[in-house]
Formats: structure tokens, sequence, C-alpha cells
């Protein structure tokens, strides 16, 4: 790409796209319980689990720990943990970008209900677990993690726009980052406002160079002007849908059409040339997803 | 962590604003610092009576205060307390500029906050209709979710480029400048506005009282008789560039201290990380600073091991202070009214002391001030260390690095 960006170089001016390479891949939701079952349900090579799980249970946590832990934590440790293993890097040397659109949103039910009744009576650890970023706080602490995590949202566009930010960590630092965005069940009349069904996380673990570990190449461009999300085929779709999150499946459906569990097996789909997810109301980002060599 | 950090690329602040409980506007928050007049007031916010002082910003509930009508979808206390912010110092007419320079697209909006607008979430609650659906007016989704607040002001200044909400609790708004840096240096924004809001609300105020963390009195920063945090409400704004006029962002340094959620790591692990990678990636030395704007919350633990840090990393004759005494602790928007300090010490000469404070904690160096100094301050620090161990440390300077 003419205009593709350099680590280092300080003078790019209006570089509008780059490129990076994904090592590892963690995806989880009730249906889709890890991306080795993920990727054969999404080629429509296996069928989606019957008996959905509510949530999963994070090795990474001790029994106790496990019980306790929200739900948002749960799940997005559940896919940290996973896309460091399927990329065979330590967790505690990488830096971490957590998207989350609506945050813990039992939490914030919780809170708003107390807060109308008898606020006197918060319960403490329910509010160090209200901020956005509790759940990468306590990867941090799980895994004894020095490096820098961010937490954010960015309402519809957050999966892009994480996915964008974790991206230009990658590449401006120089250094492997994990990604990690998440949202889960919204209860109560919070529903009504910030709807969200289930349990869903998506996980990458993002390199600017081509190392042994790479899986898939990742290019992207930012596009200007009305920003319309390719939608992911209709009955994976429905897999997640409901979640907040959900727009992340096309990125996963692309990735699983692109990289079969069998390298010999027909694609039953061929793989898209180009997806878009949105950044902002009038802001695309243009994926482009191939092999990583 | 890397042994040499990368060095960032400078970025010049060419417009910077606050308003907060200590003023509205550059003029007013520097003229309170210099008089030494706090914001803070006993609390006045909440129906349930607690014990506390607060930095609240005065007639923010008034009609007044309310936003233009174009824009009534985002009304909420936080916003109100963003646009306030907007207008002063000309913010806005310097943020249309550089639109106007770049293209809407190629002005990002990366701020952050801590509890955004959920002070209408709250409201929406105690006024839960019958059939426990929220009141009609309050029917509005963008206001009970996180990225409230950077929508209101991509809508509110037309902008149309990167447009994120960071909220990594007390470091949020310092983050923001190391998450724009970013983009500006890849080429991705040819401009960012940086910088965050918070205001007050029922999940602050019962929930650090929960936490057992209020102070009953004005916070006494540093003070070893301090009794804990005063919270406040803040909003400010930053705008980056490549190159103009102002004073310029040389480094960030962040961290995470990977210890515990609401207590920071004994020995400061992650905070020394921070500040040592800050200094790192603007290419200067410990001794070369001239202010520091501590976290300073008055908290018994984070004072104690953040003047055991500064005592260590900084030199004899450097100045540093917390401004909470006049503030608050604006949580989410800490971040950016404090670079703010920053950025006033190095236009002004202005190096505020500590406020309500009578005495100086013994863990801390000659460094820690409760006087005001006027000095020729060329580098200027500030420190923001939030829950969940998420560290942020921003180096500002005079002039552009060679």
């Amino acid at each position: 790409m003419s205009d593709s960006i350099e680590p280092g170089e300080t003078a790019a001016v209006s570089a509008r796209s780059a490129r990076v390479f994904i090592e590892g891949i963690a995806l989880w939701g009730p249906r889709l319980p890890g991306w080795d079952a993920a990727r054969s349900i999404l080629r429509g090579e296996a069928k989606p689990c019957d008996a959905p799980a509510r949530r999963p249970a994070p090795a990474l946590l001790a029994p106790t720990e496990r019980r306790r832990a929200p739900d948002t934590v749960a799940v997005a440790l559940e896919v940290a943990s996973a896309a460091c293993a399927s990329a065979g890097r330590e967790p505690r040397g990488l830096a971490s970008v957590f998207a989350s659109t609506f945050g813990d949103t039992a939490v914030s039910d919780y809170l708003c209900r107390q807060l109308a009744s008898a606020p006197l009576d918060t319960s403490p650890t329910k509010f160090h677990n209200s901020v956005h970023n509790a759940a990468a706080g306590y990867w941090a602490i799980a895994t004894g993690c020095p490096e820098p995590y961010t937490a954010l949202s960015a309402y519809r566009h957050t999966f892009g726009a994480g996915l964008a930010l974790a991206c230009t960590h990658a590449i401006a630092d120089e250094s492997a980052v994990l990604y990690v965005a998440y949202d889960i069940e919204t209860p109560g009349p919070l529903a009504t406002m910030s709807p969200s069904r289930g349990a869903l996380g998506a996980a990458f673990v993002l390199a600017p160079d081509r190392s042994p570990h790479a899986k898939a190449r990742l290019e992207f461009r930012v596009q200007p002007g009305e920003a319309r999300a390719t939608p992911a085929r209709a009955a994976n779709a429905a897999l997640v849908e409901g979640n907040a999150m959900g727009s992340c499946l096309v990125v996963f459906e692309t990735l699983a059409d692109t990289l079969p569990a069998d390298a010999a097996a027909p694609a039953p789909h061929p793989p898209r040339r180009e997806i878009v997810l949105t950044l902002a109301p009038r802001l695309a980002l243009r994926l482009a997803i191939g092999q990583a060599s | 962590m890397r042994a040499q950090p990368l060095c960032a690329q400078p970025l010049c602040v060419t417009a910077y604003t606050v308003a907060c409980a200590a003023g509205a506007g550059l003029a007013a928050f520097a003229r309170a610092l210099r008089e030494r007049r706090s914001g803070l007031r006993p609390n006045d916010f909440t129906a349930a009576p607690l014990e506390t002082w607060i930095g609240r910003i005065e007639g923010l509930e008034r009609d007044a205060a309310a936003l233009p009508a174009g824009l009534a979808a985002w009304e909420c206390r936080n916003n109100r307390l963003a646009w306030l912010a907007l207008l002063q110092d000309d913010f806005r007419e310097r943020v249309a500029a550089a639109r106007e320079r770049y293209g809407a697209d190629r002005v990002a909006i990366v701020v952050g906050t801590s509890t955004s607008s959920i002070g209408a979430t709250e409201e929406a609650y105690r006024r839960l209709q019958p059939d426990g659906q929220f009141p009609p007016d309050l029917r509005r989704p963008i206001l009970h979710e996180p990225h409230s607040l950077a929508d209101f002001l991509q809508h509110a200044l037309a902008l149309e480029g990167f447009c994120i909400t960071v909220a990594t609790a007390c470091s949020s708004s310092a983050k923001v400048f190391a998450h724009a840096e970013r983009l500006l240096r890849l080429g991705l924004a040819d401009a960012a506005l940086v910088g965050g809001a918070d205001t007050l609300c029922g999940s602050v105020l019962f929930g650090f009282n929960s936490l057992g963390l209020l102070s009953p009195e004005p916070c006494r920063p540093f003070d070893p008789a301090r009794r804990g945090i005063s919270l406040g409400e803040a909003a400010g704004f930053a705008l980056l560039e490549r190159a103009g006029d102002g004073p310029w962002l040389l480094g960030c340094g962040e961290s995470s201290d990977a210890h515990h959620m609401s207590s920071p790591h004994p020995e400061g692990r992650g905070a020394r990380l921070a500040i040592e990678a800050a200094l790192g990636t603007a290419g200067v030395e410990g001794r070369d600073v001239d202010y520091v704007n501590l976290h300073g919350t008055a908290s018994q633990k984070n004072d104690e091991i953040e003047g055991r840090l500064v005592a260590e990393l900084f030199a004899d004759d450097a100045s540093a202070s917390s401004t909470k005494g006049w503030t608050g602790h604006a949580l989410g928007a800490a971040g950016i009214v404090e670079a703010v300090v920053a950025l006033n010490a190095i236009e002004t000469g202005l190096a505020p002391g500590t406020l309500n404070s009578s005495a100086i904690d013994p863990a801390c160096g000659p460094q820690v001030r409760l006087e005001n100094r006027e000095c020729d301050v060329r580098i200027a620090v500030s420190h923001s260390f939030g829950f969940g161990g998420s560290n942020c440390v921003l180096v500002f300077g005079r002039e552009r690095p060679r």
C-alpha cells in the first residue's frame, strides 16, 4: 500500500491505512464455546451447541474467584486467556485494549436500584466492580501484567473503534497488543435503554510484524463518509443476536472462511475480499483479512 | 516493561480550557489558584445526608446552563458541564478552526470519563414508572451508556473522525493524551480533542463512602492528619496538533499496578513505571522537571506512596503539589484538570502549593510544598493513578524539543 505507515516514521500525515498480524484468536458466546468450535460452526460445517452455556469458567481464576467474578470479568478473562494461548504469548508481556459497549450493566442496575432505595448501604465490592476498567484491572491482577491497559466504549461502534485503537497501539509501540471486546446481558429496567442479550467475548493478539505465530494478516483502511457495517450471514448473526458486541461476528466469520481447521477442506463460502466495521456514524474501518503468508 | 521506551512524537497543545469548582475558564481557575480560594463546600448534592465536602459547579441545574435546543437529546448534567467547558477560552472556535484546516474527519475525539451520564440513569431509577419503564423524558438511550460524552462532543462540534470514550477510572482523561498521540503519530488524524468530563452523582458519592474513603472535612492532601478524599466535578479539553503555538506534550507513560482493584501497590510499583516511561518517552530526566502536579487524593495510602516516589525521582528544588484542595477529586476528569494546572504553570510560572493542609507527611521529600511558588517552569509533569491500578503520567514542556 502506497500510503501505509512505517513504525517510527513521524512525518506520516494523512495516512489512512496500516497492517497488523493476528497471532491469537478467541471467541466465546453461549452457542460458540471457543474459537475452534466456532470456526466450524461459522463455516456451516458443524451445528451450534444446542445447550447454550450461560457464561464461561475461566481457568485463570481460582475456583472461589471464578464463582464470585461478575459475568463481564468471566467472559473477558476467558477470551483474553484463550487469545494469548493461541498466540503462544505470555499475558504479562502484553499491553491491552478492553472494549465494551455498556460495561457491567448488572452492576449498573444494582447501583441504580440501591441508590434509589438505601444509598448508604451500597456494597463497596459492587462499587469498585462498577468501573468500566474492572475486567481489565482483574486481568492485570490475575496475570501480574505491568503493561498498560485501556478500557473504552464507542456505543454502536465499540468493536471497530477498539480494534482500530489496538492496531494503532501495536504499530506505534512496535509490540504485540491484546484486544478484548465483550458485552453481557443487561438486566432490569436498564435493558429498555441499553439492551444486550447473553454474554459475548472476542479477543485477538495483534502484532506489528509477521512472526511464526502469525495466523492472519489484517489490513485496515479508515474511510470518511456514511459508514455501513458488513452484516454476518444470517444463520451466524442469529447465534449472537441481541448482544451489543454482535457486530464483531463478521470478522470471525471471515476469519473462519479464510482459515479452515483443515487446510485441505474446500471453503463452503469464499472469503470476502473486504469487510466494513464502523468507527463512528460517519467513519468506516475497511478490513482486508488474508492468510499470514 | 520495555527497557527503552519509544520516543513519542511531541505534540503542540494549541488550545485548552477547564471548568471546575474553583472556576470556569482558564482565567478564573488561575485566579483561584493564585489567590488560594478553594471550590469545596459541604455536601449539598445528595438527598440522603452524607457528611463530606464536594467540589460542585455552581448553577449547573439552572435553565441558563441548559444545552442549546439542537443538542437537547444529550441534555444531562455531565454534558452540560462539558458544554460549559467548551464555551470557555474560545475553545469551540479553536476546534472549528481545526475542522476547517484539516477536515471534519481528520479531527479525532478521545475523551475520558469515569461515570459519564450515569446520573441520568440514577434519576430514571428514582422515577421509574409503575410499569417499570424509564420516565418518558429520560427515554434517551444515548444517555444510559458510557459513550454519551464523546457522542455529545462529536455532534456539538460537528466532527466526523475517530470518536472514543476512555473509561479507566481516575486515569481516564490523562490516558487520552497517550491514545491521541498514537493516532496522530500514525497519521490517522491531524488533530485530536482530548480531555474529559465527570459530574457528581450518587454512584461515586455513596460508592466512595462505602469504601470509607470520603473525608468529613475539606480534603488535606499530604497532611499527616489527612482524613480522605473530597469528590469534585469538572470538565476540561485540550486540542493537540503536530505544530502550532502553545506548550508541548513531550511524553506519556502508562502502566498497570496489577495489584488490587481499589488500593494502590504498597511500593508504588505501577506509579514508578508510569513516571519512568513518561520521562523516557519525553527524553528528559527527573532532575529536569520544575513542577509536578501530584495525584494527591488525600487518601492515606496514595499520598504516602506517591510522596516517597517523588522524593526519590525528582530534584529537591522541584515543586510538587496536589491541587485537589481547590477542585476536589474529579475522578475521570482529574487528568485533564491537572494537565491544565501543569500547562498553566508553564505559561504563567505559577507552581501552586497544596490547599487546606497545614503540614506535610514525613514520607514526602522537600518537593511537596504547601505554599504557592512563582518560578520558571520549563518542564511540568502530571500524575494520574486510578482504580484497577491504571496509571498515566504526562510530561509537558514550554518548547518543542530539538
